[in-house]
């Protein structure tokens, strides 16, 4: 078709336009990774302390579950907005807005995780004479990871998508890129920005998924044998589905 | 700081909410669509996902769908709408994404909950003489009522959060103050508008718990369950998280 002219006829896709603005693309891309990145990493040094604390005295766990929720459910576009005061328009304010909502989704998959852990196996890692920072560390987190993982990758897509949002304060990665291109009504610019965002979730995800394979061998081993004497690893293994 | 203080007085003062643009006018928009739009999506997704989980087929298309809907983003999806040819056509680019958005949790929880429905309760109701409509209708419904307004709840939730962004590529709703305050620079407006939307997106969900609690036919029977597993808790220390070691 017309190679040229696609910019003109603002076709919907424009290998001109991809070839002659390849730098916005990536920069927008890189924005988009770093902080998608950020986001989700806070969120995971957060969610671990808040999600342990949860365990441990259950007395908060009601309200620490409650309030992660209440942050979920607010809007993405209230949360930015809300958080602009305090920030001013930078970063910060998609980060933190990220990283609040990674929380609700990591801190129940941690605590859903950790609870799954048989108690027999707690046990036996107790009569084996582990105290609880090694049990905690090389038992129950082995053992809950199937679910930590599957929390991961939920947070990390809908951070991806979300991140767009941000380009309401001028950080939004390729959301930049949508919300210019719906002020000029530049077809092209969209949907190869919204294209490059949904290849960037899915490959984030399918990335995590390798991680899990490579930290998990034992979920491969379905063997006869094998499978009733790890019979307590393979039915924590389910909790994937319900994660 | 002082953007709160000034948001509360922005919000108090009856100028602000009177107006072609003014809260009323959005707030009446906002509620338009959320109830419109979560309306059209109820009777489009739960009838297939109530008769796939009946009939036990589609399972990895509810989930495909759902997580389909994580991945694309919603801004993206607002704006191709609106440049497509439909886009032309007022307030239809946002109620297609609204119904687009609000379909996998409804889809997703209502199979969900009609699987999860214990399979020796099916058996006996077959062996009762049951048909398939009156097993779902008498059995399968109200067993699965609770995740099905989950599905119900999220959805509208996420319906509340749609229509707001759906203010960005210039549609209604309360997200519209947002998006006036920021082209005005004036922060109170954006932080006054932001209140407005978490306020409301709280309440409706709010909303829905309750009303799932009074609807549920099936609520005294499970209190009488609830008090009785509370008793037991000792006997089974991994509690409510039974079901993730167990299925």
């Amino acid at each position: 078709m017309a190679g040229r002219n696609c910019l003109e006829a603002n076709d919907w896709i424009c290998g001109a336009y991809v070839s002659s603005r390849a730098q916005d693309l990536v920069d927008a891309t890189v924005q988009h990774v770093w902080i998608t990145v950020v986001s989700v990493a806070i969120g995971v040094v957060v969610a671990f302390p808040l999600a342990l604390v949860a365990r441990r005295w259950k007395a908060v766990a009601g309200p620490v579950l409650g309030f992660t929720t209440i942050l979920y459910t607010v809007p993405s576009l209230a949360m930015f907005s809300l958080l602009l005061p305090v920030f001013g328009l930078s970063a910060a304010v998609v980060v933190t807005g990220l990283v609040l909502y990674s929380l609700t989704i990591l801190v129940r998959n941690i605590v859903a995780g950790l609870e799954a852990v048989p108690e027999d196996v707690k046990e036996a890692a107790r009569g084996m004479g582990f105290g609880q920072t090694r049990q905690l560390f090389q038992v129950e987190l082995p053992l809950a990871l199937p679910a930590i993982m599957a929390g991961l990758r939920i947070a990390t897509v809908s951070t991806v998508s979300l991140t767009t949002i941000g380009a309401i304060v001028g950080y939004g990665g390729l959301g930049n890129l949508i919300y210019e291109g719906m002020s000029s009504l530049f077809k092209a610019q969209v949907l190869t920005a919204s294209a490059i965002c949904v290849v960037l979730a899915v490959a984030a995800d399918l990335l995590l998924l390798g991680v899990q394979r490579l930290l998990t061998p034992w979920t491969r081993a379905r063997g006869g044998a094998r499978r009733r004497v790890r019979r307590s690893v393979a039915r924590v293994e389910t909790g994937e589905v319900a994660a | 700081m002082e953007a709160i203080p000034q948001a509360w007085t922005w919000l108090t003062s009856g100028a602000s909410w009177s107006g072609g643009d003014g809260i009323g006018v959005r707030l009446g928009e906002h509620l338009y669509l959320t109830v419109v739009c979560l309306a059209i999506s109820c009777a489009l997704a739960l009838p297939v996902a109530l008769v796939l989980g009946h009939l036990g087929r589609g399972g990895a298309l509810a989930v495909n769908i759902s997580n389909a809907g994580r991945a694309v983003p919603t801004f993206a999806v607002l704006v191709l709408l609106l440049l497509s040819p439909i886009g032309q056509d007022g307030q239809w680019p946002t109620v297609i994404a609204l119904v687009l958005f609000a379909i996998p949790p409804l889809l997703t929880n209502a199979y969900v909950g009609m699987r999860e429905v214990d399979r020796d309760v099916i058996e006996s109701a077959r062996g009762m003489g049951m048909t398939g409509w009156q097993l779902m209708r008498r059995v399968e419904l109200p067993l699965a009522f609770p995740l099905i307004m989950t599905g119900v709840r999220s959805a509208a939730v996420q319906v509340v959060a749609t229509a707001t962004l759906a203010a960005l590529p210039g549609g209604g709703g309360l997200g519209r103050l947002i998006t006036a305050g920021f082209a005005r620079q004036r922060t109170y407006e954006v932080v006054g508008g932001a209140l407005l939307v978490a306020g409301l997106a709280l309440l409706i969900e709010g909303l829905f718990v309750v009303l799932q609690r009074c609807t549920d036919p099936l609520r005294h029977r499970r209190a009488v369950r609830r008090g009785r597993r509370d008793d037991s808790a000792d006997a089974n220390p991994s509690g409510p998280f039974k079901r993730w070691v167990t299925e």
